[in-house]
């Protein structure tokens, strides 16, 4: 059973129910590989997805997810400019609010949103990604995918590679690994590791090769060069240099590195094309555990019926 | 809250009287006549007067709070000069001097006639600070000299840092030919980023981008310089950071002619509350580590800082609402300031009542030139009577100001203003 009305981010989300997302995520995912992949576990709740923000991967796989499972969806993208009002923020929740819904599904530029969310609202709220804050749903999918490929998590050696700083990926795969018993390294340009999170239980690396020689798997993020009005690190050719996953460096280790990537790649830059393509790349184990994980967040957070065989 | 106007005759009775100015506390009567003080200690009692039982209470100056925002011209919705005044008489405060960051801002000898002249219709005595920089933009300096003759009684682009330092400089330089202090928001713009809250392990687990401590000290250290250098009056507003205090400590024991002044929020609140993303906490500079809140309490034990005061900011409800980043900062705070700051000072960290009182009183108005010998004979009273006992919780019926932005709602006070005497009336809190 689950002992939290939302999922709002893993900093100090209880394991077992990690756990018991995980378990249930690996149910789903063999209804996924069936030919009729729909089961009716939410007829009849409506699930409302507000996105201020675009985000094409996450959304569709909730929308997924929602429709695998026989909920109702409503899509709701609100546009950037209402964002930068309060108000509208507090005008919008309650509307959809009011038209009786089950769950809010949110993605927002702004940390703490989702939280924030929770006051105006009776329903579930999920967060989709709030700003540099958290990304719950990718960490477990990212925990499921380190799970399927390793059997546990515990005593797991993970490093996670690039933008720390501005990575809502990087602090929720934190707190769920540390939480699960892994071990964590991250690796990048100081510039993008912010201080104190050294805090969080984790190391810091800035040799990539060491990490790589350390670690069961690394979890490499985007490199967001939109995000950087200042520049803070001098060229992606550097970049590239000291910390990309490319093909050289991921042959000089002989162990099979495990590699994830939450998506989108910027191919080329912090990692290669063949290292993405490879063998010991997970990424797409991890876009089909995304859905399987949140069919398995819906269904436990908004009480869905069991499935009738 | 009720306001009238003094009786021709009202005693004081039986309080505990501190005078602040020459250091001295008994117990006593304290009689008001036209409202003046007339006598202190032993006093006749006129047929008509009226009496007030001050027995366990503390009979002392009127509170003065040399920082606020009260938002007139231009945002009256938030707060004008006469909801301001009346948020002050709550507190206990009986002079205020409001900041220039209104809209426009207060930056001619024009703006600081129309608060002077707004100013005289409102229950309490508001100074105008003037704008360091015209539009305070930074780049040029106002006409100070005639500024002051109008009633700027200090400078100031609170809200906004003078990044330039040759700006500084020349507000610093203009600022001794007129023998007023210059206040710089003490912030270095760069370093401080796009900062939202204290940079520290709490910033960093929030997602939130942090203001790291340096960003104060850096501004603070060049201030200080400059002042040294052309031997002028600086005043040091909300000091945060533990780092700010050693300099000013240092520079302090070499040049006399600098003040500062310290929060209660700041002196009150660590960062870890902001864990809940509470908009009411966004400030700037912003509540700092446990290890600053500290240092800036014994800083006020050792005189390293001068005086308190609450840098009152109210902002609407709606603005408030918003996501903690697109939040305006600031709170108020004239309401809930002596309850807070007795609890943290007296109760909790073993200050004198009395010190606190000065802290409050004779030594805010010695920086801004104020009298501050309040309760010699024939002086306007500016009385501020509490009972430091008291304990309470405080809540949105105790705010008289326009706005509610207050992180002290639902928090346990001890300390409580229950009269403020000034320009002839009687509030009774
Ligand atoms: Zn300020």
């Amino acid at each position: 059973m689950m002992t939290e009305k939302h999922l709002l981010g893993l900093e100090g989300y209880p394991a077992e129910n990690i756990e018991t997302i995980i378990d249930t995520a690996f149910g789903f995912r063999e209804v996924l590989e069936r030919p009729i992949k729909k089961v009716p576990s939410l007829q009849g709740k409506t699930i409302v997805n507000l996105f201020y923000e675009n985000s094409t991967r996450t959304r569709i796989s909730f929308e997924l997810a929602q429709k695998r499972l026989s909920a109702d969806t409503i899509n709701f993208s609100a546009s950037s400019s209402s964002v930068n009002k309060g108000e509208s923020f507090k005008d919008t929740v309650q509307n959809i609010e009011a038209m009786k819904i089950d769950a809010i599904v949110m993605r927002h530029p702004h940390p703490g949103a989702p939280l924030h969310l929770t006051k105006f609202v009776d329903a579930v709220v999920i967060n989709a990604g709030d700003g540099t804050h958290e990304h719950p749903t990718q960490a477990i999918l990212d925990l499921m995918s380190l799970k399927e490929h390793f059997g546990k998590i515990k005593g797991l050696k993970v490093g996670i590679i690039g933008d720390i700083s501005h990575s809502r990926v990087a602090l929720s795969n934190i707190h769920g690994l540390i939480n699960l018993g892994a071990k964590v390294t991250l690796c990048g340009p100081p510039t993008l590791i912010p201080k104190y999170i050294e805090k969080l239980g984790v190391n810091i690396s800035y040799n990539v090769d060491e990490v790589m020689d350390w670690a069961d798997a690394i979890n490499v993020l985007r490199i967001q060069m939109e995000r950087m009005g200042v520049g803070l690190f001098p060229s992606t050719r550097e970049y590239r240099n000291l910390f990309g996953i490319t093909h050289e460096r991921l042959n000089k280790h002989n162990k099979k590195l495990v590699i994830m990537h939450p998506g989108p790649m910027n191919r080329g830059v912090e990692i290669d094309s063949n290292v993405a393509d490879s063998e010991q790349a997970i990424i797409l184990d991890q876009v089909l555990n995304g859905v399987a994980s949140r069919m398995a967040i819906l269904y436990l957070l908004l009480g869905g019926k069991q499935e009738e065989n | 809250m009720k306001i009238t106007k003094l009786n021709k005759n009202t005693i004081f009775k039986n309080g505990t009287i501190y005078d602040p100015y020459n250091q001295k506390k008994f117990k006593g009567d304290l009689l008001v006549s036209n409202g003046k003080i007339k006598q202190i200690g032993k006093v006749d009692y006129p047929k008509d007067a009226k009496i007030i039982n001050c027995e366990g209470l503390i009979v002392t100056h009127g509170f003065c709070d040399i920082h606020v925002h009260f938002r007139e011209p231009g945002r009256e919705d938030k707060e004008t000069l006469v909801t301001g005044a009346k948020a002050a008489l709550a507190g206990g405060f009986t002079r205020v001097c409001v900041m220039p960051n209104t809209d426009p801002p207060l930056d001619d000898p024009e703006s600081i006639r129309f608060i002077v002249e707004k100013a005289a219709e409102t229950p309490v005595h508001i100074h105008p600070i003037g704008a360091i920089s015209k539009g305070q933009k930074g780049s040029e300096i106002t006409e100070m000299g005639a500024m002051k003759d109008e009633g700027a009684i200090a400078f100031s682009d609170d809200g906004i840092p003078v990044q330039n330092a040759y700006v500084m400089r020349l507000a610093l330089e203009y600022g001794k030919m007129i023998g007023v202090p210059i206040i710089n928001h003490a912030e270095d713009i760069p370093l401080r980023n796009e900062g939202v809250m204290n940079e520290s392990e709490v910033s960093t687990r929030l997602g939130l981008v942090g203001n790291p401590d340096m960003a104060e000290a850096i501004m603070i250290q060049r201030d200080l310089d400059i002042a040294e250098t052309v031997s002028s009056k600086l005043h040091v507003p909300h000091v945060s950071t533990k780092k700010a205090v050693n300099l000013i400590e240092k520079m302090k024991a070499q040049y006399s002619y600098i003040t500062a002044e310290v929060t209660p929020h700041h002196l009150y609140f660590n960062d870890s509350a902001l864990t809940t993303y509470d908009t009411n906490l966004k400030v700037a500079p912003p509540i700092r580590s446990e290890k600053d809140r500290k240092s800036l309490i014994s800083a006020l034990k050792n005189g390293i800082i001068d005086c308190i005061v609450t840098d009152h900011a109210p902002h609407t409800i709606e603005e408030k609402e918003a996501p903690f980043e697109l939040a305006p900062f600031g709170m108020i705070g004239l309401e809930s300031c002596f309850g807070a700051v007795n609890k943290i000072l007296v109760k909790n960290n073993g200050f004198k009542i009395e010190k606190l009182i000065d802290l409050l009183t004779i030594n805010p108005r010695q920086i801004m030139g104020f009298d501050s010998n309040l309760f010699n004979i024939g002086c306007e009273a500016e009385i501020t009577v509490i009972d430091p006992q008291e304990e309470w919780t405080f809540s949105k019926n105790d705010i008289y100001s326009r706005s509610i932005n207050s992180p002290f709602l639902s928090e346990k006070l001890k300390g409580k203003v229950k009269f403020t005497i000034v320009k002839g009336m009687l509030a009774e809190v």
